[in-house]
């Protein structure tokens, strides 16, 4: 969802967003793992769930420490490169860039090793008809659901979110009713760094933590956002779903191996056949 | 600087590092000048590695005899090399043709994300599919080019040549390209889209035929690397070395200028090959994080070039032939390349 915010509101593909979720899962990580806990945080469990307070710290703080880092880009980079002028080719090939940079800031630090959140095997429990569900996952799927409500409220029912719609339909016009264009932009980075961040420790919880988990990922999110018409918040949850459940269900009669080919196939069809997505407007 | 010395320290270590040195770097020129043609026509593609990784594959199996063992690959005919590195080029513009069908017609971004893609597919590919190209064992024992003839360790400056030939060829190949009638029409199209539309020209075809073009080239330089190298296997045709890095080539020598394209491959290969050679001589806390280091210096090349020196060491030149006069102002080295003024007067949203 963060990437279609970007990609809808501001017209720029951010490669660099796979490797946001990456820093969101490492600085939550940060704050769970040993480190964290010499800092006072980490412990405790809540009930059946492998996670206590620490990660709900952690993912604060990888909230924070993203929006920060999509800010510093924006103004460092993004910010100048539209000063200076520039296209889409311009913004697609710094995100790039600044992708490559993320990925290797990462490796430095918590070097090329995989991690979990919490050590151990989490036992699924049963529920209706034999379905086995870890408890971590029904928090995921909860967290999703409270994320996509509060982006449809920011987006169709505050100020902002209509600065921001503003903003995506005519940057000119926007500007001109006395809008600030700037720090539409500069909020939509942050909401979309928050969201990076929220996916990156639900990744991280879910699977594990390694450095180019989110880079892996960029396909199948940019499938979603096609999917689901781009700069479009339900869309792209339902895209998400879609290419999920689709990659997961394909194990059934392809090779696992070629898993990581399905969200491509879904993007060429979805191309094919309707170029603005399942949920996109007729501009 | 110890390691550096203890490389270079006879002469015959200079030299050998130096031929290898050069002999990898001119099969990434190649690369850059193909992707230069593509982007010069305004195509976003991110997936080099998928051709360069097709061509490297598809010259590979022909060229290998039958599988023995535990091997398990599809032709295995043992063809003469040269003519594997035509259907190494074959099935590089054979990719492009199949990707650029449904995605050239729509919104740039678009042939972005599906070039990107295809790449981790055909890796995947690669790695999981029993009997098509041994997986992740690779293919081994690829046969050089003249490597029977020629032995011993002369055969480096076999490989020099032959990178270097291939290079040379290409180089005038692109230079007359873009100086045709057929060039002058891509600049077009990518400096005003609609302009040249108007002017009867199929833009669709036009990219096509640019797209195809750059990726018989990158698929050609597959196949030199395969044959250069020995072993391939999917892990070799990652996204870093295999598109990324042939980007900064592109952004650090100059988009839009072949010869800033060549540079480009020169100068960032030496940055990123020659790391290694000093990472001895470096405090402990860095030697180790070298690659790490690098990686990010390649990230941040990239950013700062956008922003700093757009047009690239080398800017494109604004004259189209040697038959129109030099104009007044024709001096671009420092000025603005046509293809970021036409970015620049893209409307940004």
């Amino acid at each position: 969802m963060g990437l279609t915010l970007i990609f809808g509101v501001l017209g720029i593909a951010d490669f660099a967003h796979g490797d946001k979720m990456g820093w969101g899962m490492f600085l939550a990580f940060f704050i769970v793992s040993s480190e964290g806990a010499n800092l006072g945080f980490a412990g405790g469990r809540f009930g059946s769930l492998s996670f206590g307070w620490g990660l709900i710290v952690g993912l604060l703080v990888a909230m924070i420490g993203v929006a920060l880092i999509s800010v510093v880009l924006e103004r460092l980079v993004f910010r100048r490169l539209r000063v200076t002028g520039g296209g889409f080719f311009v913004f697609a090939i710094a995100s790039l860039g600044m992708s490559i940079m993320l990925r290797a800031v990462v490796q430095l630090i918590w070097g090329p090793s995989n991690f979990r959140y919490t050590p151990g095997i989490h036992p699924a429990i049963e529920i209706l008809g034999g379905i086995k569900v870890k408890p971590d996952q029904f928090f995921i799927v909860g967290i999703t659901v409270l994320a996509a409500v509060l982006l449809y409220w920011l987006l169709y029912r505050t100020r902002f979110g209509k600065a921001m719609r503003a903003t995506s339909d005519n940057p000119g016009l926007a500007e001109a009713s006395g809008i600030d264009t700037d720090r539409i932009r500069t909020g939509t980075w942050i909401v979309a760094g928050i969201l990076g961040a929220l996916a990156g420790v639900m990744l991280g919880l879910q699977a594990e933590v390694r450095f180019d988990a989110g880079f892996r990922l960029l396909l199948p999110l940019f499938a979603a956002v096609i999917l689901g018409g781009i700069g479009n918040p339900w869309g792209a949850l339902v895209g998400g779903l879609t290419v999920g459940i689709a990659q997961e269900l394909s194990t059934q009669w392809i090779n696992t191996g070629l898993k990581p080919g399905v969200p491509f196939v879904i993007v060429i069809v979805v191309l094919l056949l309707r170029p603005r997505g399942l949920f996109g407007q007729v501009r | 600087m110890e390691q550096l010395f203890v490389t270079l320290v006879t002469f015959d270590g200079a030299v050998n590092w130096t031929v290898g040195f050069l002999t990898t770097v001119a099969i990434f020129a190649i690369l850059a000048l193909a992707l230069n043609i593509q982007w010069s026509v305004g195509i976003l593609n991110f997936g080099v590695a998928a051709f360069f990784m097709v061509g490297a594959y598809v010259s590979a199996v022909l060229t290998l005899p039958a599988p023995e063992g535990l091997e398990a690959y599809v032709a295995g005919w043992s063809i003469p090399i040269p003519i594997g590195w035509i259907f190494a080029a074959i099935a590089g513009g054979v990719l492009a043709i199949l990707l650029g069908i449904p995605t050239l017609r729509l919104r740039d971004d678009f042939l972005a994300i599906a070039t990107i893609g295809v790449a981790a597919i055909l890796r995947s590919v690669a790695n999981s599919v029993e009997g098509l190209v041994n997986r992740s064992r690779g293919l081994n024992g690829i046969d050089g080019f003249l490597q029977n003839e020629v032995q011993g360790p002369d055969y480096r400056w076999v490989e020099l040549a032959t990178a270097l030939v291939v290079l040379i060829a290409v180089y005038w190949l692109v230079t007359r390209a873009t100086a045709s009638p057929w060039g002058r029409a891509l600049r077009a199209i990518r400096d005003n889209e609609d302009t040249a539309k108007a002017s009867g020209k199929n833009t669709v075809r036009f990219r096509m035929g640019a797209f195809i073009l750059g990726a018989m080239l990158m698929g050609l330089a597959g196949a030199i690397y395969a044959h250069r190298s020995g072993t391939i296997s999917p892990l070799t045709f990652s996204d870093l070395l295999g598109t990324f890095f042939v980007w900064t080539m592109l952004i650090v020598g100059g988009s839009g200028n072949h010869r800033g394209a060549v540079l480009g491959a020169v100068v960032v290969g030496f940055f990123w090959f020659g790391t290694p050679l000093i990472q001895e001589s470096l405090p402990d806390w860095l030697g180790s994080r070298v690659f790490q280091v690098r990686q990010l210096l390649i990230g941040l090349l990239i950013v700062v070039f956008l922003l700093w020196r757009p047009q690239g060491l080398l800017a494109e030149q604004d004259r189209v032939s040697r038959f129109v006069s030099r104009g007044p102002d024709d001096h671009h080295s420092n000025n603005d390349s046509s293809v970021w003024q036409r970015l620049r007067s893209t409307v940004t949203r």
